[in-house]
């Protein structure tokens, strides 16, 4: 079976799965898109952001 | 000049109006009227005299390379850190910012306790008790930074007429923004120079337009003792509290960028997909040929 009727049979046949996919696979790529954007974000802004001097602050208070 | 005028091809194609027809004769003169009534506006108005010299305009500043000045870059949330304590040993004694509530503090440049500590320093109004006499509280995170003044009159009052700007939107307000008030703020010359007039009770800066400001210098070498250990120059604490004026003015600011630049990204990402099916779909029209074959007789 050619992969593109193993794709139609799976996904495109029946409208519900369809949508299904749709609406999971938006979910999915906004989880992957927006860690990489942070990661990427985070790695370049290294210790500027409060996340990276929290720790000096943070520890001061539990003494 | 009528002659000449008379005389050109021109002048003869339009006057007679066998050769030319009498919409290109309109069109023609249409087109030397509007020309002509450009020039003219711009003679009028285009070179304005400007009654203001250089120095009543201010000094320009120079461009100075800001931690958060390129398109991806955060604040330097250390620097916001010792920025509010300028503000709030230096700055706070005669300015305001009063669009700065406690609590937007905390996860900026103080954890919420410290946060919180601070604004019990400081008084506020109660709600009336059951006499409907207000009483004082401490302040909590939801309250407003307080005014070193109670009111306009106050402040004018104490600082002989000068009212003292609120800082809350200042960067945002001064063209020049950071730049401009990190050199108002270091531009203090020891004395004013040659020929510049300063009027009684103002100082010389040339920097604010006009040259005489009623602030004086207030930043001065070891003026502040910063906790990180960070040496307090002059020129530090000023840019440490413009950052942090900066983050006054623009609290969205990090924010702001990041999602500028996953729209960016998506937006891009879209235009080039749309580029590649218009292509796609467009092929076999731009690339088909039609043939004529004429028929045999």
């Amino acid at each position: 079976m050619a992969i593109s009727s193993v794709i139609y049979n799976t996904i495109f046949r029946r409208n519900s799965i369809f949508v299904g996919t749709v609406l999971a696979g938006a979910f999915a790529f906004e989880i992957a898109f927006d860690s990489t954007v942070d990661k990427y974000w985070d790695a370049r802004n290294i210790g500027k952001q409060w996340k990276d001097i929290k720790y000096k602050y943070v520890e001061k208070d539990e003494e | 000049m009528v002659n000449r005028l008379s005389g050109s091809p021109l002048f003869k194609r339009l006057a007679s109006s066998a050769a030319v027809s009498k919409s290109t004769r309109n069109a023609v003169l249409a087109t030397v009227a509007t020309g002509g009534l450009a020039a003219w506006y711009v003679n009028l108005y285009g070179n304005p005299i400007k009654a203001v010299t250089l120095a009543e305009h201010g000094l320009h500043p120079g461009e100075y390379p800001w931690s958060h000045k390129g398109w991806l870059d955060t604040f330097d949330h250390q620097s916001l850190r010792r920025g509010f304590q300028v503000y709030r040993e230096v700055c706070a004694a005669c300015h305001s910012l009063n669009l700065v509530a406690w609590r937007t503090l905390v996860g900026v440049t103080h954890t919420s306790d410290e946060v919180r500590a601070m604004a019990e320093e400081a008084e506020y109004d109660n709600e009336p008790n059951d006499e409907g006499e207000i009483e004082k509280r401490p302040g909590k995170l939801s309250d407003y930074i307080p005014a070193p003044y109670a009111n306009e009159q106050a402040a004018r009052a104490a600082n002989s007429g000068a009212l003292p700007p609120d800082l809350s939107l200042i960067v945002k307000a001064r063209h020049g923004a950071c730049d401009y008030i990190f050199s108002l703020l270091t531009g203090y010359p020891d004395d004013p120079p040659a020929g510049a007039t300063v009027a009684s009770g103002l100082n010389y800066n040339p920097y604010f337009p006009g040259g005489g400001i009623a602030m004086g210098r207030v930043l001065f070498d070891g003026l502040v003792e910063y906790e990180d250990g960070t040496p307090a120059t002059t020129s530090q604490m000023a840019k440490d509290v413009t950052t942090f004026l900066n983050w006054a003015a623009e609290p969205e600011h990090d924010v702001r960028k990041k999602t500028g630049l996953k729209v960016l990204i998506i937006t891009g990402s879209l235009w080039a997909l749309s580029l590649w099916v218009k292509r796609f779909k467009w092929t076999p029209v731009k690339t088909r040929r039609i043939v004529y074959k004429p028929p045999k007789l």
